[in-house]
Formats: structure tokens, sequence, C-alpha cells
């Protein structure tokens, strides 16, 4: 049976083995945990980390990295909940679709400058996140919306269920299936791997680079503006602050996941067992009693470990030149 | 006449540099940038062009500013540290808890500095001795000393500080007019540019910025430099905390948030490169200055401070595209 040994050697392998392991130590100590009600919890929990990670992990890939998928949850959430406020009657998924759009309007602005300018990622994702979470204030003078203040259709769509598991859990698991599919089987998924693996090779070999990366731009961005939406709509409240932070975590889904952050390497399914395993992390800790105030130690040994246990499979070779002789 | 030059062959390091290449440099546009700042808020404020108020509006920046120094060395030599407000948050917990438990100044100050220099020692480690990518390393690490921060004191907040330490950062010098932020700040850019531009180890720094492996290969200990670089910046940030806490005399687990954005947004506004290997710290206090100044004047005419991060995010994207679109312009000129 050489199938298991190779499965435990993938990153993907070890993850979901890590991950189920955990969850039964979890399970063992604390027996509650061990429910369908848990697992239904952690599905609805992550779908929303799960989805940005699956772009985020598109943008990695291609040797970039998007600073703004949270600005812009909150900058989309925030247009979608006003549009709630203002106009109660609005069809939901017209708000939806009004979140979708300022999402997707972000992300070719962000596209604009990194795809076609050529400014680095990291620079423009780190000046336009600022921009976009300032705009949130602005749109909404600086105030709060509250759950009362939006009507009961739009609080309930995530959390209504459709064959047992709730909207959120399911459009999770829709988007990261698809997003697997089209990193692996289609053209323009193996076409962003070249991209990663070589930006110069792959313009020689007649990849319209530029095209595919404000693609993968535009649709991280509208990505982050359905986020927006869901966000908003789960914990029934918008404001300023919302999603502080969630950036870098998924960032942290797509290395634990094994994502190379230099491009080329890691697969999509790594990235969502990655952002998976956060949210069964985050599950898992207040079952066993621990107090919120550990969660973010807790996950930042999670993301240290797991690069460590990352770099130790690709670890270089000494740049040794000469031999050392006595 | 020509200059003697010992080297066989007289091939200068940089091409003579003409009046027009000068006025096209970053920090000219930086500079020119600054006056239009300086000039709008005198004439949007009056209280703008006072001695007192410009010296006292500098304490605000300036905590932030010596870590964007430390920082601007860091990317220059093709790293990068994600960790720096999380460590002003432990650091800043940590010398809440000695002064809780009734230390003396002195080794209240000693602990946070000490804390600091090893949060960012442990950042270089993991960084050179495992081989990791310092972007990832640090956004562990800033989850991971945060956290712990955390861990010591939840929600709470540390208030309780001796005398002798809340008059660290609420000292003034020349009569009332200098605050010690501002002279730190100052100190410390001096023996920065002393360090990139007139030293040896600068030089050495840009060589690793612009090429490690070359780096290694020509002698550099370019591992060295990296733990060094980390470690320092730790030790920035914990004078930081050190300058923050005395002055505003509280210590919270959530203090600094976002500061690590903002410090590298300045850097790279000053021109240095993201990709290593290049930036002049010039660049960067001309950087510094005018988002302290720009700060400052949407203060006085009372603007909210989320404004401002709109504004810097803006100034950030225009400082890049900026010279992108005029180096098109001139190209065309040319050809």
């Amino acid at each position: 049976m050489p199938q298991l040994p190779n499965l435990l050697r993938s990153r993907e392998g070890q993850l979901i083995f890590f991950t189920g392991a955990f969850f039964m130590a979890v399970g063992v100590a604390t027996p509650s945990f061990l429910s369908l009600q848990t697992l239904d919890s952690i599905m609805t929990d992550s779908a929303i980390l799960m989805i940005m990670s699956t772009a985020q992990m598109m943008v990695i890939l291609t040797r970039g990295i998007d600073l703004t998928v949270a600005a812009n949850i909150a900058l989309s959430g925030m247009v979608a909940a006003l549009i709630s406020l203002h106009w109660p009657d609005t069809p939901l998924p017209l708000v939806m679709g009004a979140a979708g759009l300022t999402g997707l309007i972000l992300g070719v602005f962000n596209a604009v400058f990194i795809a076609l300018l050529g400014i680095p990622s990291i620079v423009v994702s780190l000046g336009a996140m600022t921009i976009y979470r300032g705009f949130v204030f602005v749109l909404s003078g600086g105030q709060w919306v509250n759950a009362q203040e939006m009507p009961p259709a739009f609080t309930a769509f995530p959390l209504a269920r459709l064959a047992g598991l709730t909207h959120l859990a399911i459009i999770g698991i829709v988007i990261s299936i698809l997003a697997i599919f089209v990193m692996r089987y289609t053209r323009f998924g193996r076409e962003l791997y070249a991209i990663g693996g070589n930006p110069e090779a792959t313009s020689y070999v007649g990849i319209n680079t530029k095209a595919r990366l404000f693609t993968v731009y535009t649709l991280t961005g509208g990505l982050g503006g359905l986020c927006g939406y869901l966000w908003v709509a789960r914990y029934a409240i918008a404001y300023t602050e919302i999603a502080l932070g969630f950036e870098l975590l998924t960032v942290a889904a797509c290395v634990i996941g094994g994502v190379g952050i230099a491009g080329g390497t890691g697969t999509m399914l790594g990235a969502v067992l990655g952002a998976l395993f956060l949210g069964v992390l985050q599950n898992a800790l207040p079952v066993m009693g621990i107090s919120p105030f550990w969660q973010m130690a807790v996950s930042g040994s999670a993301i240290l470990a797991a690069v460590v246990v990352n770099s130790r499979g690709q670890r270089k070779k000494g740049m040794q030149i000469l031999r050392i002789t006595r | 006449m020509m200059e003697t030059t010992r080297s066989a062959y007289p091939i200068p390091d940089v091409p003579p540099q003409q009046l027009f290449d000068r006025l096209r440099s970053r920090e000219a546009l930086l500079l020119v940038l600054l006056l239009v700042v300086v000039s709008a808020n005198s004439f949007l404020s009056p209280y703008f062009l006072d001695l007192y108020n410009l010296a006292d509006s500098t304490q605000n920046f300036s905590e932030k500013a010596i870590i964007v120094l430390s920082m601007a060395l860091v990317i220059i030599g093709r790293e990068i540290d994600i960790s720096v407000a999380s460590i002003i948050a432990l650091s800043g917990v940590l010398m809440g808890a000695a002064a809780a438990h009734g230390l003396d100044t002195w080794l209240v100050v000693a602990i946070g500095l000490g804390c600091g220099t090893l949060a960012g020692a442990f950042n270089g480690l993991l960084v050179t001795r495992l081989d990791l990518p310092s972007i990832i390393v640090t956004i562990g690490t800033m989850s991971l000393y945060r956290g712990i921060a955390f861990i010591i004191l939840g929600d709470q907040a540390y208030t309780d500080f001796p005398v002798s330490f809340e008059a660290i950062g609420q000292t003034y010098f020349f009569g009332e007019l200098v605050p010690i932020q501002l002279i730190v700040f100052i100190l410390f850019a001096a023996l920065v540019w002393f360090f990139l531009h007139g030293t040896i180890f600068g030089r050495r720094l840009y060589a690793i910025g612009n090429n490690p492996t070359a780096a290694r290969y020509s002698g550099i200990k370019v591992n060295n430099y990296r733990l060094a670089l980390l470690t320092l910046n730790g030790f920035v940030s914990a004078l930081a905390a050190v300058l923050l806490v005395s002055r505003i005399a509280t210590a919270r687990p959530n203090m600094a948030g976002g500061w690590e954005l903002e410090v590298i947004t300045i850097a790279i506004l000053g021109g240095v490169d993201i990709f290593g290997g290049s930036g002049k710290i010039p660049g960067v206090i001309l950087a510094v200055l005018l988002i302290g100044m720009v700060q400052f004047g949407m203060q006085l005419i009372n603007v909210p401070g989320i404004i401002m991060s709109i504004v810097t995010g803006v100034l950030l994207i225009v400082s890049l595209v900026l010279p992108i679109l005029f180096g098109k312009l001139y190209a065309q000129n040319r050809g």
C-alpha cells in the first residue's frame, strides 16, 4: 500500500491528518465537542475565511499579496448595510449584487495599479487598505448599523438552512470546490502556476500575464464584496473596524496550507484546509475552556509551527563555496 | 582638469548628477509636498505656525518615526517586520506589570527594552536559522506577541506608573519647547544616516538588499546582518514603547494597533524599495515630517483621524504612480 505514506508525505495529507487528530484530541478531552453540531458551526464560521483564502491563494501564487481583503469586506459590507437601512424593501439579490459590485470595483482599482502599472502588490494594497477603511468611515459617518436597523430578511439569509447546511457553509464549500477545480483542471489555473513560477518566461510563451493578474485581483475584489455582505449579515452589525486584521488571517491560512510565499507552489486544497484548520482551532479553544484572550497567541504559534514544518520539507542546500580544510 | 583617482579605471560609481536629475528625485518630490502641506496648513489655521505648537505636535508621531527609521534599514536589507506594533504592546504590558510590582523605574525600562530586544532576536533567529521568509515569521509573531500581552492583561490596562517613569516621556528640553521624543528621533536619525550612508556596514546592507546570494558569495555574513537588523528593530520598537507608555501613562494589550502597516507605509513613501536594496534616510525623514505635518494640520481643523489614513494611503499610491508617469513622459521627450 504505497498510497497512504504518499498521502501523508503531501502537505494536504499531513494537514488533514493533523486537523483530524486535533479534532479528536479535543473531543476526547471534551466529549460534547464530537458532534455534528460542532462540525456545522465550524463550517459556518470558517466559510468566509475559506472563500477569502481561495482568493488570497491565487494572489500569493502569482507572487503577490492582497492586504485589502479585510478593508474590502468592511466597505462592501457597509454599502450593503446602508442600502438595506435606507431602502429596506430592496430585494436581497440586489443588495448582494451591490456589495459584490462594490468589491469588484475595489478589485479593479487594485488591479489597475498592480497588474497594469506594475507597482508591487504589497505597496498598493497597503495604501489601498487604509483608503478603503477610511471610506467606510466617510460613508457611515462613523455610525454603527445595528441588527435592529437591518431588515429581517437581510440578516436571516446566511444562517438559513438548505439541505441541513447553512447558506454560509454551502457558499463556502461551493466556492472552495470551484476554486480547487479551476486551479487544477483549467487553463486559467495552470497559467497562474506558470506566472508564479516565472513571470518573464510566461510572457515569452504567449500568456498574457497582465490580463491574468488583472483577473486575479478583480476576482479577489468581487469575492471580498460577496463576503462583505455575508459578514455584515452574519454578525448583524456594520461599523468601520469590522474584520480588522482579517487580511493576515487569510495569508496565514494559505501559509499553513503550504502555499509558498515566493509564488508558484502550493495547492488550492491546501489553502482551504488551512482555513478549516484555523476554523477548528477557533471553535475548539472556547470548548476547552481556554479564555478568549489566549486565542491570538495560540493562532500565532500555530502559524509559526506550520511555517517551521513547511520549511523542513523545502530547505535549500547550503551555500558553502569553499571546502573548509584544516 | 581631470581629478586623479586611486583606481586604475576611473569609472564613477554613480553617473554625474545634473540639477534636473536632482529635481526628479524622490526627495525633491517629498520636499515640494511638504512645503505645500506646510503652506496649506498655515493658510487654514492661524495656530499652525507657532513654534510651541509645532514642536509639541512632533510628540504624536516621533515614537512611530523612530521605528520608521529602523524599519527602513530592515526593508533595505530585503526583510520586513510586521510584528513591531505587537512588540510595543508586549513590552508596554510587561513594563506595566513590572511597575505594578513596585519595581524601580530603571528596572521597568530595562525590562521593556530587554523584552523588545528578545522579541526582535526571536524573529531574527527564526528567519536566519530556519531560513524562513521574514514576512511570514513576523505575521506569526505579530499574533504571538500581542497574544501574550492579552494573556497577561486581558482587557484591562495598567495605569499605575511611578512618577519618575512618567517623567521620561513628558520631558521637554530647551525651555519647555522640544519634547524628548523629538530629541530621540533626531539623534537616532543622525545615527542611522551615518550608519547607512557613511560606513562600510551601510554599503554592505545595500549589497545584501540587492542580491543576498551575491553578497554572501562576496564574503558578507548575510545572516548576521539579518539577525542584527531584526534585533535592532525589536529594540527600537521597545524604545518607542518606553516613550509612548511613559507619555500616556497607560499600557494596554491593544495599544499601537495598526502601527506596523503605518510604519511600513511611511518608509515606502520615503522612497525605500519594498524589495530591498535602495532607499535613503533623507527621504525617510522627509516622509515622516510630511505625514506628521498632514496629521497635525488635520487635527487643527478638526478632521477625524481616519480621514488622515485616507490621505496617507493616497499619498503612498500617488507618490509611486507619479514617478512612473513622469518617467514615461521623460522617456518620450528624449526618444
